[in-house]
Parts: C-alpha cells; structure tokens; sequence
C-alpha cells in the first residue's frame, strides 16, 4: 500500500491544455454513445457526434478567446 | 329559453401515468454492482462489449485524473462546490472507495492540469451516474 502511495506520488502526469480536453472527450463520447442510444449503429453514430461536438467546442472556445484576448 | 342540449358530462380517461415496473432481483443487482465496479452493471447483463467500454472508459478516466495529481473530495457540509464535488467522485464507485481507503488524491496542487486532474475524477464519477442509471433500464426491459 506504501509502495503504491509512492509510486502515485512521484507519477505525475502533466498534459497540454488540448491533449486534456481530446482525453476528455473521448472518455465521456464512449460512455454517451453507449448510454443515450440502442441500436450498435446508432450509438458508434452519436459517440462520434458526441466527440465532433466536442472538440469542434474546443475549437470554437480556442478562437473565440483568442479574439477576445485581441 | 333554456338550453334544451344537456351536455353531457366528459368522460376522462385517466390512465394511471406511473407505471411500476417489477422489481427483479437484476434490477437491484445490476445498478448496484455496476455503481461498485464501473461497467460490471452491464457485463452481468452479458452486454459484454458495451460493459468492457464503459469500464475501460471510466476508470481510466478517473486514474488519469489522480495521475493528474487531481483532488478526491471527502464527505464535508462546507462549500457547495465542495458538497457537489463529492457527489461526483461519490459516483465512482468502488474506485473512489479505494482511493479513500489507499489515501490517494490529497496533494497539493502545484501545477494548472491538477485541476483538469480533479476534473477528470468527478466527470468519471457522473458518467458512472448514467451507467448505472444505463443498467438499470436494461435490467427492467425499457432498453435492449
């Protein structure tokens, strides 16, 4: 238990701003696709929508803070 | 002049709008092992693909959040967003009950992404929310 509490400790995982929110949105468009939807096509269809949505959010968030940093 | 068209009275039907489903010995087990173990709710269920992606999805989600050096939320009645923070780490499951047992995520938080890293626990935590919500209405019938 020590060890692990060790090992944790010194493993420190520092992404990027982006990798952080691609992780994410994969992660939460599998649980999505599987949760909001029945048929096997239609949950595959909804998770990549999920995911587009997501990241096409992260996109939009990027320029628009961007502009308003201008 | 009276009225010589008697109306008659309306007759309404009432349906009774809440419909009970039986409650089986699946429909308690499923949400309750699923809750405990992510994605466990659905392989009892022998919905083997989706259960293996929801766990796999989920407790990565939460590892990477305490590889983050992200914060684990204890039980508190200070701050509400402390309060709505455990909650959401409460939804893991078995696996917030073993970071608490193991003592992990209570670093201080020296970096930006251990705040993502906090995150990440709490999102997983609230995804496992609807997983289980997800194996219960496979347990009663209203899903496939």
């Amino acid at each position: 238990m020590i060890m692990a509490q060790m090992i944790l400790a010194q493993m420190t995982l520092e992404l990027s701003h982006f990798t952080a929110a691609l992780l994410f949105s994969v992660f939460a468009s599998i649980v999505f696709g599987i949760t909001q939807r029945n048929d096997a096509r239609e949950q595959i269809r909804y998770g990549l929508y999920c995911f587009a949505m997501f990241v096409g959010g992260v996109f939009v968030a990027g320029w628009v803070m961007w502009l308003l940093r201008r | 002049m009276a009225n010589s068209s008697v109306s008659k009275p309306k007759t309404v039907e009432v349906r009774n709008s809440t419909t009970t489903q039986p409650m089986t010995t699946m429909s308690v087990l499923a949400p309750a092992l699923g809750w405990l173990i992510p994605g466990a709710g659905h392989l009892i269920q022998k919905r083997w693909i989706r259960g293996l992606l929801l766990m796999f999805s989920i407790t990565t989600m939460f590892f990477l959040g305490l590889a983050m050096q992200g914060r684990v939320y204890r039980p508190n009645g200070g701050d509400i967003l402390d309060i709505l923070g455990f909650v959401g780490d409460l939804g893991a499951g078995g696996l917030y009950i073993v970071t608490r047992v193991m003592d992990w995520g209570q670093g201080a938080i020296a970096h930006a992404t251990a705040d993502y890293g906090t995150k990440f626990i709490i999102v997983a935590g609230l995804l496992n929310f609807i997983s289980v919500a997800d194996a219960y209405h496979i347990a009663i019938g209203k899903k496939p």
